[in-house]
């Protein structure tokens, strides 16, 4: 059994509001080793930040019942990120998910989600998050 | 030093980095992220799913790979677009060394509307970890 093609194009509800903060960024920021000047003061966040409100809004569609995804076997292959502005402290982040592409590739099946994340009402970034569900074992 | 885009050609080597992933990291970036996925830091649970060890974060080497465009432009807001594949894993032992990850860029594109895409590397021991991993990033005139 695998993911259920009619979900292609489905667009998940907004994620809840997500605050950013100097110390959520800080975190992250130390985490990751870098020691840029620019993230000094903690008010702009790294690039890959987004996967914060991304990841979360994703998890949510992953365990929606009518997708039938086998989270057990589910790995996350791809990511990429289109930015429109930096992610800021204040923003209030929330994410629209929607599941652009369902395929299968072998015995495997690649999903594609898209995830527009917003502050307010503003486009900041959108990204895109390829996932291979691996198909039983021969 | 602000790096122009008529400083820069096609081919063109950025600073490369070698970083360390140790466990240690893995806890910082699994709490910074949320992303609490056992297999990140419990080595049994990772053994138990046929994994020869805990492994990094897929987005945490990601996170990692950017910094080398970043320090060389220095901005990190001139980031436009970045992608990558994660092709293997970064498999992290229980020592104060960790596993060291090389992450290199090269200047692939000079694009006439003032972006420059760069191709990033990252390896691990002979094992490439990142594939397709690409950035546009914007420069001063």
């Amino acid at each position: 059994m695998g993911m259920n093609h009619d979900m292609i194009g489905h667009v998940y509800p907004p994620s809840k509001p997500y605050l950013v903060t100097s110390e959520n960024i800080s975190a992250f920021v130390k985490a990751l080793g870098d020691s840029n000047p620019a993230y000094a003061d903690g008010t702009v966040a790294p690039p890959t930040f987004p996967i914060v409100v991304t990841m979360n809004a994703m998890d949510a569609a992953f365990h929606d019942p009518a997708l039938q995804l086998d989270y057990s076997r589910l790995v996350h292959s791809d990511q990429k990120f289109e930015y429109l502005r930096p992610i800021r402290v204040g923003d209030e982040l929330t994410v629209s998910a929607s599941v652009e592409e369902i395929k299968p590739l072998g015995t495997n099946e690649i999903a594609t989600f898209k995830t527009d994340v917003f502050s307010g009402d503003e486009l900041v970034v959108t990204g895109w998050s390829k996932i291979v569900v691996r198909g039983p074992e021969a | 030093m602000t790096i122009k885009i008529s400083d820069v050609s096609v081919g063109q080597e950025l600073p490369a980095l070698d970083l360390a992933f140790t466990r240690a990291d893995l806890v910082a970036y699994a709490n910074a992220s949320g992303d609490q996925n056992p297999i990140h830091q419990d080595e049994a649970f990772a053994k138990s799913v046929g994994l020869p060890d805990v492994i990094a974060h897929g987005m945490l080497t990601m996170g990692r790979a950017i910094q080398v465009v970043t320090n060389w432009v220095g901005d990190p807001t001139s980031v436009i677009d970045y992608s990558v594949r994660m092709t293997r894993p970064v498999v992290v032992p229980d020592t104060a060394e960790g596993s060291i990850v090389s992450f290199t860029g090269k200047v692939a594109q000079v694009n006439e509307d003032g972006t420059v895409q760069v191709e990033l590397g990252a390896v691990f021991g002979d094992v490439k970890v990142l594939g397709l991993a690409r950035a546009t990033v914007r420069l001063a005139q």
